[in-house]
Parts: structure tokens; sequence; C-alpha cells
């Protein structure tokens, strides 16, 4: 781009050079963003389609119905009839191989017009027609509300235990000095990339002996033991927290407990808020962990679980596959535009610092 | 960042050497204290679990009937190394996968970071935000969503192609992006882009962090755009690339979810998409040769470990560290 321009950069100020660079880039972003969203568009048109726009060939690529026409009691479809060079909206009452006899909807007084030619060719007339109650229809059909129900549960009490340890820790591995506290960190921070296969099958069986499997224990206990990604998050975060404030309070005699609750959490909020996001969303997304532990329990599904069986069952749904898709991420789409600012900065400092 | 690496690492110098050593391990008792639930987590979640894990692996064990457990030794091992074709296909298939998606993906996140940081750009923080928003989406409704953009009749991809370029793409004649062997891993890789925010933020800070004097430097020498990238800012943002690419890797390895959403493990079409991940849980969870999964899931961490020992092996020839920060 910059290579074209500069051969004619003498008659060209710097100025008019950068506008233009501006706008190139600026409409290639557009582009690639209005390619990049596509898919969510066709997510909204396809699950306000009808069942039958999706087995009619021609049908529009917007949700809409096929227009019809009463007449003496019974309802004709319309179609668009080429009659004296133009197109009319006609209700095909007698369909013929070569003649057809069509109805005016407007003038249905003036009877019956021929038609010479194969009714099969003409097009239909669409009006457009949402179904907002494909979405409904999706709620009730996947009970959403016990899907919801459980995943916000698993979300929100994983989410205290998630931010609870991880502070602890944090804070353990930030203030004071520990025998092997390199090693030991590094060991968590080892745990990271660790692949969770490794560790499943004998975990899988204790919990089958505790009688755990097919309950929620096994998701949900884990999570107050701290976890790597989040330790570390924190721990960057207090270790930029000045320590003239806890010197002074330990001076006025406040033991370590006091001092975490008083100093250390008050002035963490913003990374506590990061940790709690990215947990939240974690535990929303989570699928391997339900799948395993909550196979044959339905009740129990979370959303994404939910979500799969849903479409093994109903995949030539398409309308209702959309409509329950479009459900399950409007929740974290709509929590992110509120708190996006925290979460951007908890990717930065778990991304970066590294 | 420079910054707070200073504050921590003045604090010990400060304090004078040698305080009374029952101090110190009144501190290190408190320290031990507040790290105990990860402690606790460490061992009851990921070592003993670990070495548990190996343990089975010598075992032929179904978890239905755990009293019939018998110690078979090695024989495991071999078969998952020797006998047992699928092992290596799906290996091969996972590589294969990630050798197509983690180029793709990396380079588009690291292409759209430097469109967002580049000053031209009218309205960036609208389109970081619209950029990102898709990874928030759970990935189980992206596929499906994807699953109907991709389909070869109705979806949207086939109908935009066939009106803008007049090639035929809708129909069992056209495209069939989930159906052909040759398009199937391209396809999940469209559906990986989506997610593509977090790597477009982690990458997007590293840019800001690129000293724009440098830039400058370069400008008044005379180096063009793709000088500047190639010489100045991938160099510098090295780092980032290289993590990156090594928790990229891993996640590979584990790629599960949107095969067993859209074919449910049958690794349709043609087997492509039954990957490691795949072929693991139907051992263990659907066959329940636990023994034998935990000898996959022993031999996935051992590929784990030395693909990373590899990648941090090639990282002194192409990652960076500024000087100041190798201290």
């Amino acid at each position: 781009m910059n290579e074209a321009l500069s051969k004619s950069r003498k008659p060209i100020s710097r100025k008019v050079r950068n506008r233009i660079t501006a706008i190139l880039v600026t409409s290639l972003t557009i582009v690639i963003l209005v390619i990049f969203l596509m898919p969510m568009v066709y997510g909204i048109m396809t699950a306000l389609k009808t069942d039958a726009q999706f087995s009619t060939k021609g049908a529009p690529w917007y949700p809409a119905s096929r227009e019809q026409y009463e007449y003496e009691g019974k309802t004709y479809d319309i179609y668009e009839v080429p009659i004296d060079g133009e197109l009319q909206g006609l209700a095909l009452v007698i369909k013929g191989r070569t003649l057809s006899q069509f109805v005016d909807s407007d003038h249905p007084e003036d009877g019956l017009i021929r038609w010479e030619g194969a009714w099969r060719t003409l097009e239909r007339k669409w009006t457009f027609d949402p179904q907002w109650g494909n979405f409904v229809k999706a709620w009730n059909t996947i009970n959403f509300t016990r899907l919801l129900g459980n995943t916000l549960k698993y979300a929100g009490i994983t989410t205290v235990g998630a931010v609870v340890s991880a502070s602890l820790v944090a804070y353990g591995f930030a203030r004071f000095r520990i025998p092997k506290k390199k090693v030991l960190f590094m060991l968590m921070l080892s745990t990271v990339i660790l692949p969770g296969a490794i560790t499943l099958i004998p975990t899988y069986f204790v919990y089958l002996q505790l009688g755990w499997v097919g309950t929620w224990l096994p998701l949900i206990v884990p999570a107050f033991f701290s976890w790597g990604t989040n330790v570390f998050l924190m721990r960057q975060f207090i270790m930029s927290i000045p320590r003239e404030l806890d010197e002074a309070a330990m001076m006025d005699g406040a033991n370590p407990i006091r001092i975490f609750i008083s100093i250390i959490l008050p002035q963490a909020v913003p990374a506590l808020t990061a940790v709690a996001l990215f947990h939240f969303f974690w535990a929303w997304n989570d699928f391997f962990g339900p799948l395993i532990y909550l196979a044959g329990n339905p009740e129990k599904f979370p959303i994404t679980v939910g979500l799969t069986a849903f479409n093994t069952l109903y995949s030539q749904y398409v309308n209702m596959i959309q409509a329950s898709s479009l459900i399950t991420a409007v929740i974290p789409v709509l929590i992110f535009f509120f708190a996006q600012r925290f979460f951007m900065q908890g990717v930065v400092i778990t991304g970066v610092e590294k | 960042m420079s910054n707070m690496a200073n504050v921590v690492l003045k604090r010990p110098i400060k304090r004078t050497k040698r305080k009374m050593t029952k101090l110190r391990k009144n501190e290190a008792r408190w320290g031990l204290f507040f790290l105990s639930p990860w402690m606790i987590g460490f061992l009851a979640f990921y070592f003993l679990p670990m070495l548990a894990s190996f343990v089975f692996s010598l075992l032929n064990f179904n978890p239905a009937v755990p009293d019939e457990a018998t110690l078979i030794g090695f024989e495991n091992w071999q078969r998952a190394l020797v006998t047992d074709k699928e092992v290596l296909l799906s290996f091969t298939r996972t590589l294969r996968f990630a050798v197509i998606s983690l180029p793709i993906s990396l380079g588009f996140a690291l292409f759209l970071a430097i469109i967002l940081n580049s000053k031209n750009v009218i309205g960036k923080t609208l389109y970081r935000t619209l950029f990102y928003m898709p990874s928030m989406i759970p990935l189980v409704a992206t596929v499906l969503i994807w699953n109907g953009v991709l389909n070869e009749h109705t979806g949207w991809m086939n109908l935009l192609i066939e009106n803008i370029t007049g090639i035929q793409a809708v129909g069992t004649e056209g495209i069939r992006w989930m159906a052909d062997t040759r398009l199937v891993y391209y396809s999940y890789t469209m559906f990986g882009l989506w997610g593509v925010g977090n790597a477009m933020i982690i990458f997007l800070a590293g840019l800001q962090g690129v000293p724009t004097e440098f830039y400058e430097a370069a400008e008044i020498d005379g180096a063009n755009w793709l000088q500047r990238l190639f010489k100045i800012t991938i160099p510098l943002i090295s780092p980032v690339i290289f993590y990156q690419l090594v928790l990229g890797v891993i996640g590979s390895l584990q790629y599960f979810l949107a095969p067993w959403v859209l074919n449910g493990g049958t690794g349709f079409p043609e087997g492509m998409t039954r990957f490691y991940m795949i072929y693991f849980y139907k051992q263990s969870f659907t066959f329940f040769n636990m023994g034998y999964g935990a000898t996959l899931a022993w031999l996935m961490f051992i590929v784990a470990l030395i693909l990373t020992i590899i990648l941090f092996g090639t990282a002194k020839y192409w990652v960076f560290y500024a000087a100041e920060e190798r201290k």
C-alpha cells in the first residue's frame, strides 16, 4: 500500500497521504469485521425463519413466509407472474403444465386470469415475516430455565472458590519468604500447561468410589484449591501494591490474616474482578468436565452439554439450533460489554507478564 | 512492567541481612499457611493422580468391576505404541490439523493486532470490542452457528461465494465445507478464528510495549512498512508469539469440543476428525478401558513435554529478549 503511494510521493503532501492510508486501512478493517461477524447475522436470520422456509427452493435469505390469498374458501400461494412484460403477484388457483389460471388478490371480482407457460418456472412471492416465537419455542423445548439455572449455579459457586483460593495463595507467593518458593512457583505455573487428561482417570475413579459421579461435586470442589493462571494474575497484582501499608499495619500489631483482609483485598479489587470474570466465563464454557461427570443425568446438565444433546436430537431443525445457540451466547456477550475493561486488563496481565 | 519489577527487586536489598531466625520461621509458617490451598490441591488433583495414572496404565481396568483389575505390565504401552494403529493415526490427524490451524489463527490474531494498533485506523476501540466479542460466545454455540453458515445447501458462505464469484458453490456438487476431506481442517480452523480475541489482545499489549523511537529511527533510515514489521515489530514481540505458540501447541493436542459436538466422535468425514483426545475419550469413557485410557493420557503428556522442550530449545534462535529484561 505504502509502496504504491510512495511512487507518487512528491506531488502529495504528507497529510493527504496519511489521510488516504487511514481511509484504506479503516475500510479494510471494516470489510474484515463484516465478514467476521457475518455468521452472527446468519444465526439471527436463520433463527427467525419458519420450518417450511428451509425445504422450499428459491426461498429468500431473510426470514419470510409465502404470501397466500384466500379465494372462495381456499388458500392459494401467490406467484410472480410475468404479464405484459410486468411481474404481477397472482394467486395460483388451477395448476397446469402449459396453462394455469390465477386470480388477482386486489381484484378477485375479475375472476380467473389465464396464463400460458409452466407454473413451475414461476417464483413465489415472499414477505418479511420473522418468527420471534422461535426463541420462545427453543427456550421451552430445550428447557433453558433449568440449563441456565445449572450453569449459573456452577459458575457462581466455582467463581467464589476460585477467587478466594487464588487470592490467598497469591498473597502467600507475593509477600512471604518461604524456603524453595521459586520451585513451588514454577511447579504451580507448570500445572497451567499440563494436559488435563493425565490426571483424569484416577480422579474419575476416586470420585466414582466417593459416589460423586453424577453430581456437581467433582466440578465444584477442585475450584476451591486454586488454579495456576488465577494465582499468577493475582500475585502479579499484589506485588505491585506498596509494601509500606502492610508494614505499617504490622507495626500496629495486625496479623497476616488481618492484613490480607483489610489491606490487600481492598486494593486488589481490579485483579479480583478480573479473576472472577475469567473464571465465570470459563465455567460458563466448560464442556469436558460436565460431559464426563454428569453423563446420563440430563437434569443436571449445564447449557453447553444441554445444547449439544439438543443438537444431536434435533439437528434437522436448523432454526431451533440457531435460536438456542444465540440464547446461549447472549448472556456472556452482555456481561462482556459491561465489564470489558476489567476483562481485557486481566487478559493482558496473564498473557504478557510471563 | 519494568517499574513493577524494580519495586520487587529492591525489596530484599533494603532489608537488613539476617534478621532473627525465629521471625523468618514465623514468616515462612504464615506463608505456607496461605499456600496450603494450592499445596493440598496440587497433591490431590495433580501430583498423586499423575502417579496413579501411570499405575493405571499398567493395569487392565474397568471401573464398573474394579475388583477384576489385573496387573498386565507394559501390555497397554505395547498396544498403544505398536499394535493399535489408531493411536498413531489419530495423533497424526491432530498434528496435521495443528499445522494448519495454529499458523492461521496466530497469524490472524497478529494481523488484527497490527491493524488495530496502527495510528491510521479510525475508531479502534470499537473494532477491538467487536473483534473480541465472539470469543465470549460459548464454543458449543460458536460451533453450531458456524456449522449452519458452512452448510453446503443453506449456509451463507456458499451463497455468498456463488453470488460474488459465480462459481457453483451451493449444493452437493458445490463446496462441501464439512464433508470434503481436503477442506474440513480449514473449516474447523475457521470456527477457531472466532476465539481469536484473547491472542489479539495479548499481541496488542505486546505491540503497545514496542518503543515508538524504533519506528521513527527506522523511518528516517528509509525502512518501508514490511521491513519495519519484520525487523522491529516481530522480533520485539517474539516473546509474546512464543508464549502463544506454546499454549497453542498444548491446546491443539487436546482439541476435542468441535468434532465432538459436530459428529459425536465418528470422525466424519472419513475419520478425519477423530483426533487424539476423541480417541482417548472413547477408550476411557465409552468403552471404559481405563487402563488403556491412562496409557493414552501418559503418552499425550510425554508428547506435550517433548514438544514443549523442542519449542523452548528453538527459542534461543528466534525469541528476542531485550537486554534489560535478561537480568
